[in-house]
């Protein structure tokens, strides 16, 4: 039976970050499904520059760790005068990462659309963007949903990065108040069920999300 | 349950393994101070002052981990450090010859039983003075003042722990008793704790926070790392460094603390704490 004191006792630390990891998450969230849109788009371009920057994007930042991300924005940017607090580089970081692995999800779902559809809206007199609006993307959102929902998930656990950087979310606070009381596991207990006060239900909308898509295509 | 019970497990493997390491130091005693005690009158108590006298060694017990104090050099296999030169410095003042010495490794739970069982005469291993120790050992004046501090950029406007006030931005290290501290000596700052020293340096290099705070044997050692950082202003914790010696024996306390005494008249002391310290020691 975990040690519910250490719940209580500590109920406004753990909210103090509880909000912090929200906020995080839900700018995280919004900002990378944005660059991730523009980066799928890059990548996908017939402007073979436009090709380049998205692949390189990609390949670069998917393929290290997300703690390097963040330190990067935590430690490097004071390199070249700028230094912003452990939240906003924490939060940047999850953007610029998630970003990578949401481009490539949208990427995927618009290829996942023969080819021939596009053409025949070219050529029935759609511009490039038209054709991409009204013909490929609508049916691109069907596929993109489920692996999109997954990194969203992922977005909202990664935040937890922000706690070495003394970003103030949730699970600095929880090892703050583990090293107070020593209840270690218990801490851990109640911050995991935090975040999944917040991945549960996002998890459930985006199920809900892809059913009334499917029934609806 | 079941982590209840592994946790005794591991519990007790660890009370048989640090059982074993006490062991195996007590058999390697056959050299005790006691052991070359060859004089044949024993009406008289020798002194542990005199065995060391006629021994004509001194066996001082320094660490061995512990950087700018007592540091095995993996380059020359020396151990080198503060602690290290006050011990020598004392063979010195003690033998009249600084070799005169030997030097066994302590860590912060061997020191007190190998002092107890006669395998070194002094401890001299960044060991703090305080009441509940006294009890246990003698300790000299205070060789070293630790306690916590501050390090800040060179230049920086804060001088000492009056400058941290409203919005001075704090590192410290998670779960470690200096955020206690710099809480209750100044409640407005904004304190942010990093995982480890590493981290909290570096954020301090970045420019995340105005100052670092822990125990300034710690701080002296970034400084040694980085020239561009300084501990300023007084510790604000006292946790004084002095010397352990067997109870009872207070004609060696006695020379130990006319040693540290010369030392610093000599200028000696100031020489040995400068070169690790890195500044002369405050008065």
């Amino acid at each position: 039976m975990p040690d519910f004191s250490v719940l209580t006792d500590y109920f406004d630390v753990y909210m103090e970050g509880f909000l912090n990891t929200i906020y995080a998450s839900v700018i995280a969230l919004i900002a990378s499904f944005l660059l991730g849109t523009v980066i799928a788009v890059f990548r996908i371009s017939s402007v073979r520059p436009l090709r380049w920057v998205g692949t390189v994007y990609v390949e670069f930042i998917r393929n290290i760790p997300l703690l390097l991300v963040v330190y990067i924005f935590f430690l490097g940017l004071p390199l070249l005068g700028i230094t912003l607090n452990g939240f906003v580089c924490g939060t940047i970081g999850l953007t610029v990462y998630t970003a990578a692995f949401i481009a490539e999800a949208i990427r995927a779902g618009i290829m996942s659309v023969p080819k021939g559809q596009t053409e025949a809206a070219l050529s029935s007199g759609l511009t490039y963007v038209q054709a991409m609006r009204y013909v490929v993307l609508p049916q691109a959102v069907k596929i993109v949903i489920p692996p999109l929902s997954n990194q969203f998930l992922n977005l909202v656990k990664n935040s937890s990065v922000l706690s070495v950087i003394a970003g103030l979310d949730l699970m600095y606070f929880g090892d703050k108040v583990a090293s107070d009381t020593y209840a270690t596991i218990d801490t851990y207990l109640f911050v995991a069920a935090f975040y999944l006060v917040l991945t549960l239900p996002l998890s459930f909308a985006a199920h809900r999300l892809e059913r009334r898509l499917a029934k609806h295509g | 349950m079941m982590t209840r019970k592994w946790l005794a497990v591991a519990f007790m493997v660890l009370v048989m393994s640090v059982s074993v390491m006490t062991g195996c130091g007590n058999e390697k005693g056959g050299n005790t101070p006691g052991a070359s005690d060859g004089n044949p009158d024993a009406g008289a108590e020798e002194t542990l002052l005199d065995t060391i006298k006629s021994r004509g060694k001194l066996i001082v017990g320094v660490k061995y981990d512990t950087k700018l104090f007592g540091l095995k050099n993996p380059a020359n296999n020396e151990v080198e450090g503060f602690d290290v030169d006050i011990a020598k410095a004392l063979a010195k003042s003690i033998l009249g010859d600084e070799t005169k010495i030997e030097l066994k490794e302590v860590t912060s739970k061997t020191r007190i039983p190998m002092l107890d069982n006669n395998e070194i005469d002094l401890i001299v291993a960044t060991m703090t003075i305080t009441e509940e120790r006294k009890e246990q050992v003698d300790f000299s004046e205070v060789y070293f003042k630790a306690g916590q501090s501050l390090l800040v950029k060179k230049g920086s406007a804060i001088k000492g722990i009056d400058d941290v006030k409203k919005g001075t931005k704090v590192l410290a290290v998670k779960g470690s008793t200096s955020v206690d501290n710099i809480i209750e000596r100044a409640p407005d700052a904004n304190v942010l704790e990093f995982d480890n020293y590493q981290d909290a340096f570096s954020a301090l290099k970045a420019g995340q926070g105005d100052v670092l705070t822990t125990d300034n044997a710690i701080l002296y050692g970034m400084m040694a790392q980085d020239p561009g950082y300084e501990v300023v202003g007084e510790p604000f914790t006292d946790e004084p460094y002095g010397i352990a010696i067997k109870k009872g024996e207070t004609e060696l306390v006695d020379a130990v603390n006319a040693g540290l005494a010369a030392m610093k008249e000599s200028g000696e002391y100031n020489e040995i704490y400068k070169q690790w310290i890195g500044e002369e020691p405050a008065e």
